[in-house]
């Protein structure tokens, strides 16, 4: 994303779809969160971890949205 | 049975009725036209598509099955959660191309975009029948999670009488959706979300609160030797059941049929980023297993797992909101489902082989028909046949749906793939994907692969795609290179971006 303008304009932002490929690393490789050290309220770092990553892509998505309106 | 939880549930769904009925007036539309019955004139913002995509696709037997998975097996339950992860950055770039595609040219299903892609008589009815068959034991499973609610309420039992309170609700569903269209599930769902959060956050909220914290819960799983992490043996499945659930679930008709109802392509967006929120409320309602294992429930089918636990924890009126908030939220996605076969069969089957020169008028019609004659079968379905006869054909229909996204991705984004390539590897992905269910006895869809001297257990649907993928490239190559007619393509690559639509908002 070197040319920031140009970037940003409706069609020419495909740079910004990338980011939504994180969710996929972030997620669909279970040997990275498999584990229930740290616990967070209780609840083993499996679940929240996955949890954490529905936010993340809500977030993720909206940038990708705002950035290629 | 329990008369304040009867009289909560019955108010509740005497109200949802009237809603459904309601409907038909709202948004007025010429609803003798299937655009307008079928679509709702593709007129909905984002926040009714936000409500109804949403009630769409997070049923009511969901909301029974997954925690009944966790409860039953524990860890490899919560593979629901990175599915509704990695649904939305794919809804986020295929269905607005499909969207737009499909309001230039007056699609209504996906096989109607087949059809003008590729000139293919054979991928528009292969698309066509595969959405029929893989939404029809989805209904059927929509009437077993009411079912479910309805036994534990006390109010259905053995034999005829015992389906009567099933039959009834089914009854009154089928004749607003006949004369609503898709405004009364829309509106509905409205009122079904609403009592759908009120329930789970109360919920998640009290049940930990009672049983001493989610600690506590974890600690009561593990004693009962319920997996909290997955076996590592298990990595490949937990990734392709959630990567190829994924790329199903925006393809069946009934996903198609929420998403051509929006406005335009915003709306589908925004949404994208939206509906993340109900993964959220899956999480949470996964982890009710849990808190039914820790307040020591048993019950003989794990269904049975999360009505029994609200009826353990809350008093007799909340329990009976929350159980309609279930068996709404299975009517919401029931109706949905029924528009969609309706539509398929109409416009891709009746149509194109029958009535080619049906009117608009008689294509509406026929459609309002289909939908009371598929709702009629699903409820046959569910009475007649064991009910693991349904779950088994809706696992098939997973499988089945992911074999139609090599020509419907790929028709979205090239002109390269060949449609007989196409029509060739979805054939042999439905029956290869066919013949691992059928090996597993259906009882399972992660399907051992053996590769060398190692095994990869894995989704059967993604092994059967991936079989499927390497046909179309292949086919594509050669067709391509021998100059075989691969159609009259009928639509520009400026239809897949066309800007929105002139039509007022409906929020």
């Amino acid at each position: 994303m070197s040319s920031g303008r140009e970037t940003r304009s409706r069609r020419g932002g495909w740079g910004w779809y990338l980011l939504l490929i994180i969710p996929f690393i972030g997620t669909l490789f279970p040997g990275m969160y498999n584990a229930l050290t740290p616990t967070l309220g209780g609840m083993p770092f499996y679940y929240w971890y996955q949890l954490l990553w529905v936010v993340i892509t809500g977030l993720l998505t909206i940038v990708v949205y705002l950035a290629t309106r | 049975m329990n008369l304040t939880e009867l009289i909560v549930f019955l108010v509740l769904f005497a109200l949802v009725t009237v809603v459904g009925f309601v409907a038909a007036r709202w948004q007025r539309g010429d609803l003798n036209l299937l655009d307008e019955w079928g679509l709702a004139g593709r007129r909905f913002g984002t926040l009714v598509s936000w409500f109804l995509i949403g009630g769409d696709l997070y049923t009511a037997y969901t909301f029974i099955a997954v925690p009944a998975l966790v409860y039953g097996a524990g860890a490899i339950g919560f593979f629901a959660v990175p599915y509704t992860i990695v649904v939305y950055p794919l809804v986020f770039l295929l269905m607005p191309r499909l969207w737009s595609v499909a309001k230039q040219h007056g699609y209504v299903t996906a096989s109607d975009f087949m059809r003008g892609r590729f000139d293919s008589r054979g991928l528009a009815l292969a698309v066509a029948i595969t959405g029929i068959l893989a939404t029809m034991p989805y209904i059927a499973l929509q009437l077993v999670g009411m079912q479910v609610v309805l036994q534990t309420l006390g109010i259905a039992g053995k034999g005829i009488i015992g389906d009567l309170p099933l039959i009834v609700a089914f009854g009154i569903l089928a004749a607003y959706t006949f004369t609503s269209g898709l405004r009364a599930p829309a509106l509905v769902a409205v009122v079904k979300d609403a009592l759908i959060y009120i329930t789970v956050i109360v919920a998640v909220i009290a049940i930990p609160a009672k049983l001493g914290g989610f600690g506590h819960i974890f600690q009561a799983a593990a004693a009962a030797h319920l997996p909290l992490t997955l076996s590592p043996k298990a990595f490949t499945a937990y990734a392709t059941l959630a990567l190829g659930s994924a790329m199903a679930l925006f393809f069946y008709p009934h996903a198609i049929t929420g998403v051509f109802s929006t406005r335009s392509t915003e709306v589908i967006r925004r949404n994208a980023a939206l509906l993340p929120i109900y993964s959220i409320l899956l999480g949470l309602i996964a982890l009710l297993g849990y808190m039914a294992v820790a307040a020591g429930i048993k019950v003989p089918v794990t269904s049975l797992a999360v009505p029994v636990l609200l009826t353990k924890m809350f008093s007799p009126w909340f329990v009976g909101f929350a159980f309609a908030a279930i068996v709404i939220g299975a009517l919401v996605p029931a109706a949905i489902m029924a528009i969609a076969a309706a539509n398929l069969f109409t416009r891709n089957i009746y149509r194109e082989y029958f009535r080619p020169d049906c009117s608009p008028r008689q294509e509406a019609s026929v459609a309002k028909w289909v939908s009371l004659f598929v709702k009629v079968g699903a409820l046959i379905f569910v009475i007649g046949l064991p009910l693991q006869f349904s779950i088994y054909l809706q696992t098939l229909g997973g499988i089945w749906i992911l074999q139609t996204t090599p020509a419907l991705i790929g028709g979205l984004y090239s002109r390269w793939f060949h449609r007989s390539a196409l029509l060739i590897g979805w054939l042999l992905g439905m029956v290869l994907g066919t013949w691992m269910a059928a090996s597993l006895k259906f009882q399972s869809s992660t399907f051992p692969l053996h590769i060398g001297g190692t095994v990869l257990p894995g989704y059967a649907g993604i092994w059967a795609l991936i079989v499927n993928l390497v046909i179309v490239v292949v086919l594509s190559l050669i067709l391509n290179a021998m100059r075989v007619s691969n159609g009259r393509d009928e639509t520009s690559p400026s239809d897949y971006v066309r800007a929105e639509a002139a039509v007022p908002a409906v929020d």
